[in-house]
């Protein structure tokens, strides 16, 4: 029949239940917008937008006062912003893994889930890009960090991976930016037609650009999503190299490793499906769209998390190993010193959480089962925060003299800017699933069965022989 | 729309013959036959893109990769200018002993640069080819035409087109086993 069939041969089984059409897409992804909030949601915004006030005053304070108002000091000159910054960043990386790198794969399943990561794309990079700015300390010249024509006749240099740092992730938010609102204006026409009232109709309609579902109009508008998955694929990979290189250029022991970019990249990934997943349970149960995320969707994920789990799991051991192999006892110090040193509980909470518990995803049973996938990515969540904080902290506690040795711990201000981060990434989540089409309506529904024409002429680009079907048409 | 004063009704006229299908074997089939009668101001409307109708209506590649081609060079071009002249020219700094104009290190600028300027004429460049925003269409005149959003399909035949006569194009639309024709108007 047509290229959107599931193989049997293989065990692919249809990814939505048979007696999904065009028109119960719509009504269960528009009615959640249209309806009344639940009282789980308000229950969670509130409580979000209470840690995103925190956040508010937490910076406020920290602008007024200074940045000594955080824990680090010297020798730990970064700590919490940076590990928060590099935690939110990677989140945000499953994100266009699962929008740009799963369409050039033609993995259909994305569809169900891919709006959904995408916004959660642009809000983890929004939470990350408060860190660097106000890890300067002074707040106000924070514009120091862009090109900007100045009446000192200064500009960054452009040699240091920092500046790299800056136009990488604005790079990436402007272009998840783009690539989230390109997929989502034929879904704000969908909310448009079926607005009852005229402030909805005008908002979505505003939004919707006038799109009228032309076909003239979806040749661009495909073109336009190849490329911009085309061009986002090698940007994800790209930007987790990039903030790897912030620490693999220095010459810091336990930074200085060439494993560095490929490393950050698996982990990012690992860690924002994590996120994804856990976000993914939360509103499906919470707005009954378990039949459009169902447990083949949530099987796949799991799988990613054990193959993204186990290549971390493999970094860590790598960077011991080459550690040993090097023969410089300054690297071997610092490694040997991750685990069994006065940070050893967040190295070894980091690798159960890392490596320990995405292994249960091996057993068929654990991977299908709803609670342990959820407890598993809070793990990974955890973990992947330690993960970050053991290569910051761990690596600059010991100095190389032992005259400048030092530890470090947190303040209640570093603890409320995180805490706040995470409420600021909540409320923008719960305002995004309230108002806006969380699952892309028109992608589903172009792999629904039956959705596209069996014609002859539409499968020359997919290297079938033509299905020569009688048409009902004729 | 009652009022005292004698209200002279809008003056309107033709502006779309709008066939609607329920199915898109129908649809590709009738979008066929448009094309094989030679309208050129006609289109096809559905909820989401349908495989192979760009060429049961005879449409070309999109031009879409052109712009980006020359978006993504500009950037490329913007990048390297930039570096070059702001750390090798106006104010030359050597680091790590490095000439002040280095090229590796301008790598991960560049790249990043040409992707974004990508990214941002593929965005207008698809606006731009396709003319939105356009929140006015006389297509929206319909009350039926929003059902295209959700699952139903539309064969539009505008009047701008030169073969268009009200009669025969809707006798034209109403061969193609449609599940409804409307004549769309608008206000003069």
């Amino acid at each position: 029949m047509s290229d959107l069939d599931p193989i049997k041969a293989i065990g692919e089984e249809r990814l939505l239940p048979a007696e999904t059409t065009t028109k119960s897409i719509t009504d269960m992804v528009s009615r959640v917008t249209e309806t009344k909030a639940p009282l789980g949601w308000w229950i969670v915004f509130l409580s979000a937008a209470a840690c995103a006030g925190l956040l508010g005053i937490a910076i406020g304070y920290l602008a007024w006062t200074g940045i000594g108002t955080w824990g680090n000091n010297s020798p730990v000159a970064w700590a919490w912003d940076i590990t928060n910054f590099v935690w939110w960043i990677g989140i945000g990386h499953a994100g266009t893994l699962i929008s740009a790198v799963l369409f050039l794969f033609r993995q259909k399943w994305r569809t169900s889930i891919n709006r959904f990561a995408e916004a959660m794309t642009i809000f983890a990079v929004i939470c990350a890009l408060i860190f660097p700015g106000i890890h300067v300390g002074r707040l106000w010249h924070a514009y120091y960090m862009l090109p900007i024509p100045n009446q000192m006749g200064i500009w960054p240099n452009f040699k240091s991976p920092l500046i790299w740092d800056v136009f990488a992730v604005n790079t990436y938010f402007l272009v998840s930016l783009l690539f989230w609102f390109t997929g989502l204006i034929p879904d704000f026409a969908t909310l448009r037609d079926r607005a009852t009232n005229k402030v909805r109709k005008t908002v979505y309609g505003v939004f919707a650009f006038g799109w009228r579902g032309s076909n003239r109009h979806w040749r661009n508008y495909e073109r336009a999503y190849l490329i911009l998955a085309a061009i986002s694929t090698p940007l994800v990979l790209s930007v987790h190299s990039v903030v790897s290189f912030d620490f693999a250029t220095s010459v810091m022991p336990g930074w200085h490793t060439t494993i560095f970019p490929p490393y950050f990249v698996a982990g990012a990934v690992f860690s924002g499906f994590a996120m994804v997943m856990t976000l993914l349970l939360i509103c499906r149960t919470v707005f009954g769209l378990q039949k459009l995320v169902n447990m083949n969707h949530l099987e796949l994920m799991n799988k990613i998390m054990l193959t993204t789990g186990t290549l971390v799991g493999y970094a860590y051991a790598m960077e011991f190993f080459i550690a040993w192999y090097s023969g410089n006892d300054y690297e071997v110090y610092v490694f040997v010193n991750r685990a069994t040193g006065p940070y050893w509980w967040a190295y070894w909470s980091m690798i159960t959480c890392n490596v320990i518990s995405p292994q249960l995803f091996w057993s068929k049973k654990l991977r299908t089962s709803i609670p342990v996938m959820f407890v598993v990515s809070i793990f990974i969540n955890i973990g992947m925060w330690f993960e970050r904080f053991v290569i910051i902290v761990t690596s600059l506690h010991r100095d190389f003299l032992p005259s400048s040795w030092g530890n470090y711990s947190p303040t209640i201000v570093d603890i409320s800017i995180y805490i706040g981060s995470l409420g600021l990434f909540f409320t923008l989540f719960m305002l995004f699933i309230r108002w806006m089409p969380m699952i892309a309506m028109a992608e589903v529904k172009g792999v629904l069965p039956n959705a596209q024409p069996h014609h002859a002429h539409a499968d020359e680009d997919h290297g079938h022989a033509p299905a020569a079907l009688p048409s009902p048409a004729e | 729309m009652s009022s005292s004063a004698p209200v002279k009704t809008p003056k309107t006229r033709p502006a779309i013959l709008l066939a609607e299908f329920e199915d898109p074997n129908e649809l590709i089939h009738a979008a066929e036959k448009v094309r094989d009668a030679g309208y050129q101001k006609w289109d096809v409307h559905s909820p989401y893109p349908l495989h192979g109708m760009d060429d049961a209506m005879g449409l070309g590649d999109s031009r879409l990769g052109w712009i980006v081609l020359v978006m993504a060079l500009t950037g490329l071009g913007s990048a390297f200018a930039l570096m070059a002249w702001a750390n090798g020219v106006e104010y030359p700094i050597i680091i790590g002993g490095k000439p002040p104009i280095s090229l590796p290190s301008m790598v991960p600028i560049c790249f990043e640069l040409t992707i974004l300027f990508s990214a941002l004429g593929t965005f207008l460049g698809m606006l731009g080819l396709n003319g939105l925003p356009r929140h006015h269409h006389p297509i929206f005149e319909s009350d039926r035409f929003a059902g295209f959003s959700t699952d139903k399909f539309f064969i539009s035949i505008e009047a701008a087109d030169t073969q268009f006569d009200v009669g025969a194009t809707r006798r034209f639309l109403e061969g193609l086993h449609p599940t409804y024709v409307e004549l769309v108007e608008e206000t003069t």
